[in-house]
């Protein structure tokens, strides 16, 4: 049923001449700058992994990804290709281009110590989780100059949180698999904050984080 | 709920802001009927704790806000709960409406002309109140719109319900926490009105009535139960007012 609604479209591109192809490890953060005109496919490794990505204007990170923007703009609340991902000035930054995939959520925000507490249990405060790997990114970058106040909510690639016409929302199984991927065209330049989900406490990624691939084409 | 403490009618097309402290709640009624109020919530004692819509919505399996229901912080606690509600469905997602929309749908902003009846929107009456705290629009988050309400289809496509709020319609948060509150009473960026919808909203602020153990919210799932506990923390060593 899912997937009836879903968009499929497969990329032309070819790995061999990606400028750049790198691996991040379950639980890790990505950051790099991706230059207008370029594009950049997250490959899911081994499947129902979860990718919590912010955009941010490399011009001035002020300007950033605006999940309300996007999906009030494309009249949509799931991702995939031909969607625009806009800022919180209503720009858009990044287009989809491909998707094997199908849909990616923007509702659901990234996992973060704090809400662990709420959604699952106390104990679980001191669990890793993504918006501890941001933080971390934010403190090992300070020539971007984003603090906590630039961390806000995000694209989670991969992962699948249908909503209901009667307003319920839930964490579903994953409709990602091995070798999935999504690509998409910078429409500015870009620098793109990943967390590589470490959350265990969800379906979101099938309760084992995995590696992503990253991969940029002129 | 006691006596009213306070009252004021938010005109149409405007913003305020004001700090509320917990056991207080805030009414809001739609006096016309078709209101939009877009809300944000932050910390005053450290701003950079605010309203987080994905926290709120996740841990209450919801897409939606309504009765029973609290709005969550980015750090695991409840600004607010939703103790009254004769609506159902108020959304999160949507954002706010911006200068140049605004300005395609029903003109240009103009003070010269319209006075205070110009076309304001929510997205600059957010950075106007924002200012005032030392805030911009790095620190705006995903924001409430009261009274408003926006369903998706199996598809996931969207659409702003005709004719949701009546006239007199209301909804209630009890504060759980101190709260700066930002509001405007622009329209909802998805309302496509011929002519600009100017709808003002009364505030009313009450004294709350003690959280009880069984309270409706508090007891709705076992997250609200939880994010109570993380209030209690953060109160920890301060007598709660009564």
């Amino acid at each position: 049923m899912i997937r009836e609604c879903t968009m499929i479209q497969e990329s032309k591109l070819s790995p061999e001449r990606a400028v750049l192809r790198e691996v991040v490890r379950a639980g890790d953060y990505w950051l790099r700058e991706i230059k207008a005109g370029q594009t950049l496919r997250m490959l899911d490794l081994e499947g129902n992994q979860a990718a919590d990505t912010l955009f941010y204007s490399a011009a001035d990170p002020s300007e950033r990804y605006s999940a309300v923007d996007t999906i009030r703009e494309q009249g949509n609340v799931y991702l995939t290709v031909g969607s625009e991902l806009r800022s919180n000035r209503n720009r858009v930054m990044l287009e989809i281009t491909a998707d094997t995939c199908g849909r990616h959520d923007t509702l659901g925000g990234a996992c973060a110590t704090e809400s662990n507490t709420v959604r699952y249990a106390l104990e679980k405060r001191c669990m890793h989780a993504c918006r501890d790997s941001w933080m971390l990114a934010i403190a090992e970058h300070p020539e971007l100059g984003l603090t906590k106040r630039d961390i806000t909510h995000n694209i989670n690639f991969f992962m699948n949180v249908p909503v209901t016409e009667q307003g319920g929302l839930t964490f579903a199984d994953g409709i990602s698999a091995p070798g999935k991927y999504v690509e998409m065209l910078a429409r500015m330049d870009v620098i793109v904050l990943i967390s590589n989900c470490p959350q265990l406490n969800n379906p979101c990624n099938a309760y084992n984080p995995t590696p992503i691939e990253l991969l940029v084409w002129d | 709920m006691k006596t009213c403490l306070y009252t004021y009618t938010v005109p149409g097309g405007s913003h305020w802001s004001l700090r509320l402290r917990r056991g207080l709640c805030l009414k809001l009624t739609d006096l016309e009927g078709d209101a939009n109020l877009g809300m944000l919530f932050y910390n005053p004692e450290d701003l950079l704790e605010r309203y987080n819509a994905p926290d709120t919505l996740k841990c209450q399996h919801t897409f939606k806000l309504t009765a029973g229901h609290c709005l969550y912080s980015d750090m695991g606690r409840i600004f607010c709960s939703i103790i009254q509600d004769d609506l159902g469905w108020h959304e999160t997602v949507c954002g706010n409406s911006h200068a140049d929309t605004v300005a395609q749908r029903w003109g240009m902003r103009d003070y010269q002309t319209d006075r205070n009846q110009w076309h304001q929107n929510g997205n600059d009456s957010f950075l106007v109140e924002l200012a005032k705290y030392g805030l911009n629009g790095r620190d705006m988050a995903a924001n409430v719109n009261w009274f408003s309400k926006v369903a998706a289809d199996e598809k996931g496509d969207m659409h702003l319900v005709a004719n949701h709020s009546k006239p007199g319609n209301s909804v209630t948060l009890r504060f759980e926490m101190d709260t700066l509150v930002i509001m405007h009473t622009c329209p909802h960026p998805l309302n496509r009105s011929e002519s600009y919808p100017r709808k003002s909203v009364k505030v009313e602020i009450f004294v709350a009535d003690p959280v009880a153990e069984d309270d409706f919210c508090k007891s709705s799932c076992e997250e609200n139960q939880r994010g109570f506990a993380n209030n209690h923390l953060y109160y920890l060593g301060q007598e709660v007012r009564a």
